[in-house]
């Protein structure tokens, strides 16, 4: 009573609770985290090496043992040296593969989810992972033999699958306003993604054995990539992506907290909306056209990264990116190994680990 | 200082390019330091007016300047280097620390690949002193409670160093005690600090006893704009709400208050 008494609207002197609480700004240094520059450098550094790390022992480890002395003997020719053919040849691209797409598929998570203001958005629930199936069912199914430059007709396919389900999910969310409808975003993605699973059932119904067999194991996901053209094919993509990625932290952070709030901050919500959703399509459609949807690495590694830095985008992003190419990278190497010389699609793997973590996720929330 | 002339603004309604117009010609002026309420009923066009008078939307007719300059053209970054706009409730979809939620305000001022610095730490720190929320630095905002919550946004606001202060009802969502708060801390950071603000309000007693100026609302168009003892009269409340109203001067609480009585058909 007596507070509300002394808190008659617009005395001075009444806001005792508030004026006891002011901390000077020198007070601050024991509760607030150190300086976003450290954190970054420190958040960089460390799952920096952990890719680095992880990127030089997942060749080492595989069905033939190898030797690293060997691999880097230069006094034995490369056509004779078994172990670098393996190392370089044959683990390498794989272990790059895994590298690039992990990044790719765990960055484009971060920004869908703060585009969508949802942390259970993935790089799949807009439907880009459907159309780029579609595709490359469609490729298999038919036999296609179109190819252009570095690409070859499935992972074509793929992308022109992904860019066309982007491009139809893109203009219904911008329809009525210049700014995107989130909204509508996500359940045009979600009606998308429905549409595209009954047209591949449907094209699977018309299919022959070998080719559903073989339509099968991409959507299940596999990295075996065979040499480096492939990843290099999806490279300038990639580079685009993540270039595009660059500039998105700090807006993703407010747009997170809602589009007025955003614009309020001087965060131009429209062109923040279109890059996000552009780059992290790109990185999506390159990352799936390179290895087929590989599934839970986009809600996962933000999930687990946010557990160790927080959820400052300028944190999370280039951590995601980071931890989930070391992470997909591990998740091959046990793909490999687990039943060698049986390979498991590293698809399920993901799967295996992504599913329980993900109602985990649901359970934590609720 | 800040300026709207000749505003009108309509929505484009069921994807026809027929607009209806929620905003119909409004002129409005707010005094450098003065604390201005923009009352009217449900739908009158408030949160309209302080979308446009923010640059958030942009008007289909008129100007609204900002010291003599316009609005229009202007960047959104650049304009929120003088505007700033407290909602009437903010949900953030991650776990944000109150700290890194205040310091969001600083986002104007740095450039695009641009990391806070310490002066942006001091001068966040002060916004949360002068908001009581310095002793929260390190809590999840989604913990706070909602009074809490609210002087944080207020923090964020403040640390973006603005000319004006737009607030949207932002005692709405709160109890008498925090309504009490947010109100007394409103005052202070306009005694004090000089700090300009518009609210937008539906609470009468509210904008008599913070505003010094008044701008009143009616089905998008403004009814009466002036001192706040000189248009919060029971005519202009009946003209505006329909509703019959006693004001009178409260001696123990220093300011007008109003008392609805009942509707008039």
């Amino acid at each position: 009573m007596s507070r509300l008494r002394a808190s008659r609207f617009g005395a001075q002197g009444t806001f005792d609770s508030v004026a006891a609480s002011r901390t000077r700004a020198g007070d601050l240094a024991s509760v607030v985290p150190s300086p976003i520059r450290t954190r970054l450098l420190k958040t960089a550094g460390g799952f920096g090496v952990l890719v680095v790390v992880t990127c030089l022992v997942a060749p080492l480890v595989g069905s033939s043992p190898i030797s690293l002395v060997r691999v880097f003997d230069r006094s034995i020719p490369f056509s004779e040296n078994v172990d670098a053919q393996i190392f370089f040849v044959a683990r390498m691209p794989r272990v790059f593969a895994g590298a690039v797409v992990g990044a790719a598929l765990a960055a484009a998570g971060v920004v869908f989810q703060a585009l969508l203001r949802n942390a259970l958005a993935t790089p799949f629930t807009l439907g880009v992972s459907a159309g780029a199936s579609l595709g490359a069912m469609l490729a298999i199914v038919f036999g296609a033999t179109i190819s252009a430059g570095p690409f070859s007709a499935v992972p074509l396919a793929s992308l022109l699958g992904a860019g066309i389900a982007a491009a139809i999910v893109y203009r219904l969310a911008t329809m009525q306003d210049r700014a995107m409808s989130t909204t509508v975003l996500l359940l045009a993605g979600v009606t998308l993604n429905s549409f595209f699973s009954a047209l591949i059932m449907f094209v699977q119904y018309i299919a022959d054995f070998a080719q559903v067999y073989r339509a099968a194991r991409w959507i299940m996901g596999d990295l075996d990539v065979g040499s480096f053209d492939p990843i290099v094919a999806a490279l300038p993509m990639l580079v685009i992506a993540f270039a595009m990625f660059a500039w998105l932290p700090s807006s993703l952070n407010l747009l997170s907290v809602g589009a007025d709030a955003a614009s309020a901050r001087g965060v131009d919500v429209g062109r923040t909306q279109r890059l996000a959703f552009v780059s992290a399509s790109l990185a999506t459609a390159a990352a799936v056209s390179l290895a087929g949807p590989i599934g839970f690495i986009g809600i996962v590694v933000p999930h687990l990264v946010r557990l160790i830095v927080g959820v400052d985008h300028r944190l999370v992003l280039p951590a995601s990116a980071l931890f989930g190419a070391a992470f997909l990278v591990m998740c091959d190497l046990a793909a490999r190994t687990l039943l060698a010389p049986l390979e498991i699609p590293v698809g399920v793997i993901t799967a295996i680990l992504g599913g329980p973590f993900f109602l985990w996720l649901l359970v934590r929330k609720g | 200082m800040l300026h709207a002339s000749e505003l009108s603004y309509g929505y484009s309604s069921g994807g026809s390019r027929a607009r209806s117009f929620t905003l119909d010609d409004v002129s409005v002026t707010v005094e450098r330091g003065s604390l201005t309420g923009l009352l009217g009923p449900n739908g009158c066009g408030k949160t309209t007016l302080l979308n446009l008078l923010s640059g958030v939307l942009q008007p289909n007719h008129g100007v609204v300047s900002l010291n003599g300059v316009s609005l229009s053209g202007r960047s959104r970054r650049d304009i929120a280097r003088h505007l700033a706009v407290v909602p009437q409730e903010t949900h953030p979809a991650f776990d944000y620390t109150v700290m890194e939620m205040v310091l969001m305000g600083r986002h104007p001022h740095l450039g695009a690949f641009e990391l806070e610095g310490p002066r942006d730490i001091a001068m966040a720190g002060e916004a949360m002193a002068a908001t009581g929320t310095g002793h929260l630095a390190g809590r999840a905002y989604m913990t706070l409670s909602g009074g809490e919550k609210q002087r944080v946004v207020i923090a964020s606001a403040l640390t973006q160093s603005p000319d004006v202060l737009l607030l949207d009802e932002p005692t709405a969502s709160l109890d008498l005690g925090y309504q009490l708060e947010v109100a007394s801390l409103l005052r202070r950071l306009n005694v004090e600090r000089g700090v300009t603000m518009v609210l937008a309000t539906h609470d009468l007693n509210l904008a008599a006893s913070l505003c010094d100026r008044l701008i009143l609302m009616r089905d998008g168009r403004v009814v009466a704009q002036g001192a706040t003892r000189d248009v919060l009269t029971a005519s202009t409340i009946r003209r505006i709400y329909d509703v019959e109203a006693d004001v009178t001067f409260h001696a123990p609480a220093g300011h007008i208050t109003v008392t609805p009585l009942r509707r008039v058909p």
